[in-house]
């Protein structure tokens, strides 16, 4: 395998963690903060590249879709969390892991009933089509490029969103010692709200970025659940830094599996993730001591 | 000379930059009541901790009856002949007392994972349990569910499961926490019967109790051992009145 | 009190009776459909006894169920049928290794971690024969003939009648629920059940927590094994989607439905969700909407089981009622764990 193909292969892996990473983030600030599990979360990710392509089918722009979808997403977060997730705080795993297999179903059956079972492509904006010469042998898909520097600008402003503002203090401290922090008299209801339906925007976000180049299809939700799971396990609960060195890890190892090992590729990632286990079994960045 | 029971030497926890414990040394013997005090932040829960195998020390040495037991998880040290109680009660709440005392009992007998056959048939281990109940006074409550029960009898509770395992070396994280001034009575004389062929180490705030069941005092300060030694002399130690019982102490 | 556990055990009994005459009393569409019961109530089963007992929730035994389902497939010679006496030990023991190499790692990790450890090791069991050409890929694979029983070229049993299937079915599945009720009264069942209760304690008592957890999750792979084994032979086919997720969810709203604290709850389960699939399927084209909301429903209002829709229902005159022998609580357990 020579050097180009090398970097093509490694630029893919980048390209996917990063993707992985808003999803992944998602996941880990909802079970950080809320501790709630969720497992309709590659959902919202299905649910992002549908309105995406729904959006632009009827109105032609790929922007619109990239607004609208984040906008609606958000929207049904704040519903779901107050008509069922409000529920489960404070309740066993089992209970949110049920509730969420539910929820899954009736998305799924409602994904059917709306958008039948046919595989959807969705184009993306007309000037970022194309490739582009970076080297004099490699060309990569100008596409794929601006997805890492999105994916990259939403990293950037979740990091200052938590390090550097008040509502991220505010968020710090529910994760670290809720029963405190409430008792301090911050707003929980409302903050655990629009956490919430920042992670399933979050993970939607990542569907319709993603649509452009993975088509829309049945299915798409699993697939990204697990990965996004097994992400949030190796980098540890409740770390976002820890997701993003997951999520590199995951794309990468992913990627360069799908090329050295193309038939059992897709266990690459477990053994991965079962390796990491056996050295730190709360994750990279999780808890040392219980 | 009575048994040491248990000798720590040089045990150091460090969390991050943190040193929660620094170079405390102590041992308690068969027979005698080693009490450990200290202000907040002393360090003495991380203390117990480390002695009870659920940290694990950054330094030093723990050994049982001569045994080096240093960095043994929880469930080993328990089979080695340590029993503990914890500040807060740490039982089987939906269990009634009985089947409480019964499954500590269990822990250390011969067939205690044994997969056929009912875990009531074991008649030794029944009699053992029947037999701790007895002796912190809790038989009257023997079919209670142990969540039913008042505060006080909970930690009498914990101390029956403690006896239950046999142990050679008891430690007590502050027996009389939240207790009333009968119960801790109670609790006091209770505690005192312990020592009985055993080595009790007990952390408390109580100064009472502490004073009224200590055979030996430890006081402890910022992580370190400041004083060690018979209660009266530790009483009277300038060091440790400024650092805990402050210039106007208990005379 | 006394006459409480008496008519536990004449319903009991009772119940026995009906079912060995089944195949007597109903056509043969519904002795497979109680078939297909009592093969997801002994998967629901062995999954409670590490989910209700030892209070750890797996989200990879359609792994193990599915795993022995596929060993049946490829043991079996092409185009004949099986022997019972060497595909049925191969596959339980196929899913007790699984059972031991996921469990041992997985249980390395505890609360949410565990759950998605075992959802990620379930999900990659499902790639691997998915993914691979080990026996058809996605497309599965299929057993043309069901096991047979053979002694010294005498057919023991006749396994392609569904009435004697079902016999067989049924002998599994009533020897699964005496060894799980043994092992649940047993000290390692007391064990089990002290550690799910405080982790703790238990602990620090002397008992060797990581041990005895592994030891049911193998044996409850073991058991699932067992299921997945029947349910191959019975339909036919193994596909990877036996060992998706979606199976050990439902699955678990089984355990969860039926009662986690006892032996047999989770089979009432089982009966319970697949008579309601039935109903819907028939019903509406969407039934999986309906489904996910009547379990959604579900989770919302029960913590403890179809039992307590009864007991909001008729009081605690029917929970002393309805006791049943084959109920294995720990002994001597007051009020709800």
């Amino acid at each position: 395998m020579d050097l180009v193909s090398l970097a093509v292969q490694l630029l893919n892996g980048v390209q996917y963690g990063l993707v992985l990473f808003l999803v992944a983030s998602g996941l880990t600030l909802v079970f950080g903060i809320l501790g709630v599990i969720n497992l309709a979360h590659g959902a919202f990710y299905m649910l992002g590249a549908y309105l995406t392509y729904w959006i632009s089918a009827y109105t032609g722009s790929f922007w619109l879709a990239l607004a609208g979808g984040v906008a609606i997403a958000f929207a049904i977060g704040l519903l779901l969390e107050e008509i069922f997730v409000k529920r489960l705080y404070g309740r066993d795993h089992l209970a949110q892991v049920l509730l969420s297999f539910g929820l899954i179903l009736v998305l799924d059956e409602m994904r059917h009933i709306l958008f039948g079972k046919d595989v959807h492509s969705v184009a993306a904006p007309a000037f970022l089509q194309g490739s582009i010469r970076l080297t004099e042998v490699l060309s990569y898909p100008v596409y794929r490029l601006a997805i890492c520097a999105f994916c990259l600008a939403v990293a950037a402003a979740i990091f200052f969103v938590i390090q550097k503002t008040r509502i991220g203090m505010i968020i710090r401290a529910g994760a670290e010692n809720r029963d405190m922090a409430r008792a301090l008299g911050i707003p929980f209801d409302l903050v655990n709200r629009y956490v919430f339906a920042a992670g399933i925007a979050l993970a939607a976000l990542a569907g319709i970025v993603v649509a452009p180049i993975s088509t829309v299809f049945p299915g798409m939700d699993n697939q990204m659940l697990i990965l996004s799971f097994v992400v949030v396990v190796l980098g540890g609960i409740g770390s976002v830094a820890g997701a993003a060195i997951g999520a590199l890890l995951i794309g990468i190892t992913d990627s360069f599996g799908k090329v050295f090992f193309p038939s059992v590729s897709s266990i690459s990632v477990y053994l991965v993730m079962a390796a990491v286990l056996l050295w730190r079994p709360n994750g990279i960045l999780g808890q040392r001591e219980v | 000379m009575p048994e040491v029971a248990l000798a720590a030497e040089g045990l150091e926890k460090r969390f991050g930059g943190l040193r929660a414990v620094a170079g405390v040394s102590l041992d308690v013997h068969v027979g005698e009541i080693h009490a450990v005090i200290g202000p907040n932040g002393a360090g003495k829960s991380t203390l117990i901790n480390l002695l009870s195998g659920e940290l694990s020390a950054s330094a030093g040495t723990v050994r049982l009856s001569g045994r080096d037991v240093s960095g043994l998880a929880p469930d080993r040290l328990g089979l080695a002949g340590l029993g503990r109680s914890y500040q807060k009660t740490t039982i089987f709440l939906p269990f009634t007392v009985f089947e409480n005392v019964r499954l500590a009992a269990q822990a250390r007998a011969p067939g205690r994972l044994r997969m056929f056959g009912g875990a009531g048939r074991d008649a030794a281990v029944a009699a053992r349990a029947r037999e701790a109940v007895a002796t912190v006074g809790l038989e009257a409550r023997g079919d209670v569910g142990a969540g039913l029960l008042s505060h006080g009898e909970q930690r009498q509770l914990e101390i029956a499961m403690v006896l239950a395992t046999d142990p050679t070396i008891v430690l007590l994280d502050e027996p009389l926490a939240g207790m009333g001034q009968a119960e801790a009575a109670g609790m006091i004389a209770l505690i005192r019967s312990l020592k009985a062929g055993r080595a009790v180490l007990i952390v408390e705030h109580d100064m009472d109790a502490v004073f009224a069941l200590a055979d030996r005092l430890t006081v402890m300060a910022d992580g370190r051992v400041i004083a060690s030694g018979a209660p009266e002399e530790v009483r009277r130690d300038p060091a440790v009145r400024t650092a805990y019982l402050g210039e106007d102490g208990p005379a | 009190m006394r006459g409480a556990p008496i008519t536990g055990r004449l319903a009991a009994a009772a119940l026995l009776a009906a079912a060995i005459a089944l195949p007597f009393l109903v056509p043969a569409y519904y002795v497979q459909f109680a078939t297909k019961v009592l093969i997801m109530g002994l998967l629901a089963m062995a999954l409670n006894l590490v989910v209700g007992f030892g209070g750890l929730v797996s989200l990879c035994h359609a792994a193990f169920f599915g795993l022995a389902g596929y060993v049946l497939a490829l043991a079996a010679p092409q185009y004949e049928a099986g022997s019972l006496w060497l595909t049925l030990p191969l596959a339980v023991a196929a899913a007790a290794l699984a059972a031991l190499a996921i469990g041992a790692l997985s249980l390395r990790t505890r609360g949410v971690y565990f759950i998605m450890v075992t959802l990620a090791f379930g999900e990659m069991l499902f790639f691997l024969f998915h993914d691979t050409k080990i026996a058809g890929g996605s497309d599965g694979t299929f057993v043309y003939f069901k096991p047979e029983a053979m002694i010294g070229g005498l057919r023991l049993l006749d396994l392609e009648k569904p009435a004697t299937f079902y016999w067989v079915v049924l002998a599994a599945t009533l020897a699964g629920i005496a060894l799980l009720a043994a092992i649940v009264r047993s000290p390692f069942g007391h064990a089990l059940a002290a550690a799910r209760v405080n982790e703790r304690r238990a602990r620090s008592l002397g008992f060797p927590i990581y041990r005895i957890r592994l030891t049911a999750f193998v044996v409850s792979g073991a058991l699932a094994g067992v299921a997945g084994y029947f349910a191959a032979a019975q339909y036919g086919y193994v596909a990877p989607q036996m060992l998706g997720w979606h199976v050990s969810a439902t699955v678990l709203v089984m355990v969860v439905l039926g009662g986690m604290r006892t032996v047999t709850g989770p089979l009432v389960g089982a009966a319970l969700l697949m008579g309601l699939e039935e109903v819907l399927r028939a019903a509406t084209e969407h039934w999986k909407l309906v489904e996910g909301i009547i379990i959604m429903i579900i989770v919302l209002t029960l913590s403890n089981g179809i039992r307590q829709l009864f007991e909001m229902a008729f009081g605690t005159a029917t929970r002393l009622a309805r006791r049943r022998p084959a109920e294995a609580l720990p002994a001597r357990e007051a009020g709800h764990a």
